[in-house]
């Protein structure tokens, strides 16, 4: 079973919904924790919360093309073949964009002469642990300055496989472009977090059609309950989104996660709901 | 000398488009015969590489020099390896205006990339 949890708009509480359940999970099964992976690369901070002890590290590249000069006879094929505009031939001469390259090989392939090779470009790195829960943790950190995040989260994925019967909790990134559908793509059910704003609304939207786009069943968790208006209400009810869990707006909450502490640590019934929330995901997902 | 300015419709009237990679045309024009031509610009809705594909673009013009808002890194880079000159226009005004400014020698001209590249 892989959850991946996501929002659209950034803030609404991706990371307090990810590592609460998996605190859960791992106190109602201790035999085997889950697995979480950590997909916001560019900003992630799941480590805060549940606290792995990191022991392996790998780099994250990509090919980029390289080119043999001495070779090269400026025909241009490959900057009219790259659909990145990640090579340009200006006067005869061949200049390489490495930030702007998706490492899809088409000009090597296509460069006729064959002066094109291809050289291993660092765009970030991957870091894994076990938590005191013993959750095997895993996540990415893209290099700053490095534009494309989904290289990251592929390798990631990859890189930190699940055990047979290990539940897997992704956390996403904000947003609803690619990085996110890459978090999303292979997952079960997507968990959308919002909170009951203008703002929150608008962005389950585009998260929601995400869901639909990937085929994935879906639940709401509304976060901050008590502050904006019934609009999110509304708009789960026409279209026929549960709503799965309910988090008041609440300073003891507030508080305990800017110390770095998950809800079942603030308040300990929330370990229950969690338990709760997972059993009635399985059960969505089994009779979908 | 051919030059090319980035405007925002296919006309001598148009206004000037101070966006480099995502500019709607660009406008050749020999400063000495004041002739024009506009190109619809190829990669207005490219999904990234915009700069680099608008430099080769107009690099295949064989212009000489390059007048327009911001230049970002590759865009810059791609214009330097190919020799266009890069000019900087911060001022509203026609395109008659803007080339009259040129001519004079009043336009600033960008060596380094002057604003970072957009993505997303």
């Amino acid at each position: 079973m892989r959850i991946t949890v996501a929002s659209g708009k950034g803030g609404t509480g991706k990371t307090t919904v990810a590592t609460s359940l998996a605190i859960s999970l791992a106190l109602n099964n201790p035999a085997l924790p889950p697995l979480f992976l950590d997909c916001d690369v560019e900003a992630p901070n799941a480590h805060l919360f549940l606290k792995p002890a990191f022991k392996d590290k790998k780099d994250v590249s990509i090919l980029i093309p390289s080119i043999d000069e001495s070779k090269c006879t400026g025909c241009g094929r490959c900057a009219d073949v790259c659909e990145y505009h990640a090579i340009a031939v200006l006067n005869n001469k061949v200049l390489v964009f490495p930030q702007l390259c998706h490492g899809c090989g088409s000009c090597t392939l296509i460069c006729p002469t064959k002066a094109i090779w291809e050289v291993p470009n660092v765009m970030g790195v991957l870091e894994s642990g076990i938590t005191p829960l013993d959750i095997n943790f895993a996540h990415g950190i893209m290099n700053i300055g490095e534009p494309m995040a989904v290289p990251v989260i592929q390798q990631l994925k990859k890189w930190a496989a699940p055990q047979p019967g290990q539940v897997v909790i992704v956390d996403a990134p904000p947003g609803t472009s690619c990085p996110v559908v890459e978090s999303a793509r292979g997952a079960d059910f997507l968990l959308l977090v919002t909170e009951p704003t203008p703002f929150g609304l608008h962005d389950l939207k585009l998260a929601a059609q995400v869901a639909k786009e990937l085929g994935i069943p879906v639940g709401v968790i509304i976060n901050r309950e008590g502050i904006g208006n019934a609009s999110v209400e509304n708009f789960c009810e026409t279209q026929g989104l549960p709503i799965l869990m309910r988090i008041p707006y609440d300073l003891a909450i507030a508080k305990g996660t800017a110390q770095g502490q998950a809800l079942p640590e603030i308040y300990p019934k929330y370990t229950l709901l969690f338990q709760q929330l997972f059993a009635e995901i399985s059960r969505m997902v089994v009779h979908q | 000398m051919k030059i090319v300015l980035t405007v925002s419709s296919s006309s001598i009237d148009a206004e000037f488009d101070p966006r480099f990679g995502r500019c709607a045309y660009f406008l050749v024009m020999d400063t000495e015969t004041m002739k024009w031509e506009a190109f619809q610009n190829p990669g207005i809705n490219a999904s990234g590489g915009a700069g680099t594909q608008a430099a080769q673009f107009i690099a295949q013009k064989k212009v000489a020099a390059v007048i327009s808002g911001d230049f970002g890194p590759n865009a810059s880079a791609a214009l330097n390896a190919a020799g266009i000159l890069m000019y900087r226009n911060k001022d509203s005004g026609s395109i008659q205006d803007i080339v009259k400014r040129f001519n004079a020698g009043e336009l600033e001209k960008v060596d380094v990339p002057s604003a970072s590249g957009s993505h997303h």
